[in-house]
């Protein structure tokens, strides 16, 4: 599972990388976005992988730590993916203006010299 | 914590939220009543980070503020120290004057400016004070959520082309924070800063050297806000776009990046704190010193005012961290010091450029629709504000200049003098004569005395062209708002020349309190044991 997780956060974040070095503004979003996602799961990761383990005591009887998963990186993570997903929208915004206003979706705002 | 007054600790915070969210409420064209309620917000905070001020001064530790008085490792903690006091009272200065001067007319250039404003003002409070390191994420989003509007306000293809960059590497910036954040609470199991200081020196070698990537990670992310070199090419250009009142308040914003490194760095990486002592100090020196020539050759070669200004950002931000890179304590006490005065000075440089450039390039200050609901021309009633009317303005403006270039530059009789002195003197080892100075501290000297005169040489030009050289066109014209923020901020920087002695006092007491990390923790975690 370790394996599985890893590779896919590599992958997510290398895909984001190579995208938000891309000359267009509407791959940066998505190279954003996919960065976003990998740091997200790579938070979620930090609080060591269980299966079936909930985040929440249980009863007060089955206090035991070792029985559940760590809440707090989950906590940690919904607060993270509201606010990228909030800041992701304005960039969106900020994005369509400057195509609009600048006739050209180059993230410089105007095509390079040929 | 049962006195009410004790609740001030969290006014900083509270205050100006309230107030945004209730701003929101009232309708756009209401501009005198929400003139009048974001400037009476903007004092009160004022204040009350005087008030903190005082009380911190006077303490002899920190004072901490339990949030919902969850005890302290498991809850978060909002901690007043010498360092935070501080500023916080440079930081509402700043917005204070940057709201009065935006009343004379940037809050009429689009939607809902004041609730923005303050917005940001509560992210900045937020996080000076907090203890607790996803707190300070969370108010850093705060504080560049709202400035991506800031810098977009006013409009224009200028604005939101820098706008773009300014966003999507502030983006990639809170990224970085969240890998370092987990791979600390990962490899430490705390998020708490005190906590943290205290776990450090128990820490086994695999979980120190995955906890020092993870402080690594957050030490990109606020080297970036504090635009070192090379994490800084993002900064002029969006503060010279940026309409001149959030530019000045953005100059603050650099230096919540700074506030947080000398925080982190000296709280943890301190000489007490075992195997990690004095991790990246080398790079700070670097970098700042890199910082300082990257500035200076920028201001040199800087066109116009505002992005001058921009580069005297760098050149701040630059000094303060190379001052604690190089590790010696009266030389941080020096730069948290010059920290103060060139701030104000830098945010001075901004109004001014806007108020010189406007008589010259009408477009420079013009905003521009993007959108159909904008305001079309918001400054269509500019006739009928009243424009301070005095024949000697232009030498009222050049005094104001005057200041301003000779706090950046470090000349006497200023602040930025005694600043700069304070840091040289702690590197040549003034205060323990004990020992050989390090080939570094030399180096550091040096780039200090040359970004000096290469600060000097272009503000020179500058105020040759703008106060010397006979004006073609109309005179700039002053109005009341801004000749009051104006001689708000020129009286900081003169107040800090005048009253040096007790500042630089109050500097070396907090650059001590900074040095012995102990105080911190006990002041936060014995709050829980009561």
């Amino acid at each position: 599972m370790e394996a599985v997780l890893a590779a896919g956060i590599g992958g997510l974040a290398a895909a984001g990388v190579w995208l938000i070095l891309r000359p267009r503004s509407f791959q940066v979003a998505i190279g954003l976005t996919l960065l976003g996602y990998a740091v997200n799961l790579f938070v979620f990761a930090m609080g060591r992988l269980r299966v079936g383990a909930p985040p929440v005591l249980a009863s007060p009887e089955a206090n035991d730590p070792t029985l559940y998963a760590d809440p707090l990186p989950q906590a940690l993570v919904l607060t993270a993916l509201v606010i990228s997903f909030a800041l992701t929208a304005l960039f969106l915004v900020v994005l369509l203006a400057a195509r609009g206003i600048a006739g050209s979706d180059h993230v410089d705002g105007r095509e390079p010299d040929r | 914590m049962s006195l009410p007054a004790d609740h001030l600790i969290v006014a900083p915070v509270v205050l100006p939220l309230a107030v945004s969210g209730a701003l929101l409420l009232l309708d756009e064209r209401r501009h005198a009543l929400k003139a009048g309620v974001s400037v009476a917000t903007a004092l009160a905070l004022l204040a009350i980070a005087v008030w903190l001020l005082l009380a911190a001064a006077a303490a002899p530790g920190a004072l901490a503020y339990r949030l919902g008085d969850w005890p302290a490792p498991y809850g978060i903690v909002l901690v007043v120290d010498r360092l935070s006091a501080g500023m916080l009272v440079l930081a509402s200065v700043l917005g204070l004057c940057a709201l009065v001067y935006a009343l004379s007319r940037w809050n009429r250039a689009g939607p809902r400016f004041h609730a923005l404003f303050l917005l940001l003002l509560m992210g900045v409070n937020g996080a000076f004070l907090t203890g607790d390191l996803f707190n300070l994420f969370v108010f850093f989003e705060v504080m560049l959520a709202a400035s991506y509007g800031l810098v977009l306000h006013g409009s224009g293809a200028a604005r939101i082309r820098a706008g773009l960059a300014y966003i999507a590497v502030n983006l990639v910036a809170s990224l970085f924070f969240l890998i370092g954040v987990s791979l600390v609470y990962a490899n430490t199991g705390t998020l708490s800063m005190a906590d943290l200081a205290r776990r450090l020196p128990l820490l086994g070698p695999a979980e120190r050297s995955l906890f020092e990537v993870g402080a690594a990670f957050l030490g990109v992310t606020f080297l970036i806000k504090s635009s070192l070199w090379p994490l800084g090419f993002w900064l002029p250009p969006a503060y010279a776009a940026a309409s001149a009142p959030a530019a000045a308040i953005l100059s603050i914003l650099s230096k919540v990046g700074v506030y947080v490194v000398v925080r982190l760095s000296l709280l943890l990486f301190g000489a007490e704190s075992g195997a990690s002592a004095g991790f990246g100090a080398q790079w700070l020196l670097a970098g700042g010193i890199a910082t300082l020539a990257f500035g200076t050759f920028g201001l040199l070669a800087a066109r116009d005012l505002a992005r001058a200004a921009g580069f005297a950002v760098m050149i701040s931000s630059g000094t303060v961290l190379a001052a604690l890179g190089s590790g010696s304590a009266a030389a941080v006490s020096g730069a948290l010091f010059y920290l103060a005065g060139s701030t104000l000075a830098a945010a001075t440089l901004f109004l001014l450029a806007e108020i010189l450039q406007r008589g010259r390039d009408p477009a420079a200050s013009a905003t521009e629709a993007v959108f159909d609901d904008e305001d079309l021309d918001p400054f269509e009633d500019d006739d009928t504000v009243v424009a301070l009317d005095i024949p000697a303005i232009v030498a009222l403006l050049g005094a104001a200049y005057l200041v301003c270039a000779l706090m950046l530059a470090g000349l006497p009789p200023l602040a930025g003098f005694i600043g700069k002195l304070a840091i040289l003197s702690g590197l040549a080892g003034a205060a323990a004569p004990a020992g050989p100075v390090a080939a570094s501290s030399w180096l550091l000297v040096g780039a200090l005395l040359l970004s000096g005169l290469g600060t000097l040489i272009p503000l020179l030009r500058f105020g040759i062209f703008n106060f010397w050289v006979p004006l073609e066109g109309p005179s700039p014209a002053l109005r009341t708002a801004e000749a009051a923020a104006l001689a708000g901020l020129v009286a900081g920087c003169l107040a800090l020349s005048l009253w040096g002695g007790p500042a630089l006092a109050y500097a070396e007491a907090t650059a001590r309190w900074l040095a012995s990390p102990a105080g911190y923790v006990d002041a936060v975690l014995r709050e829980t044991a009561r």
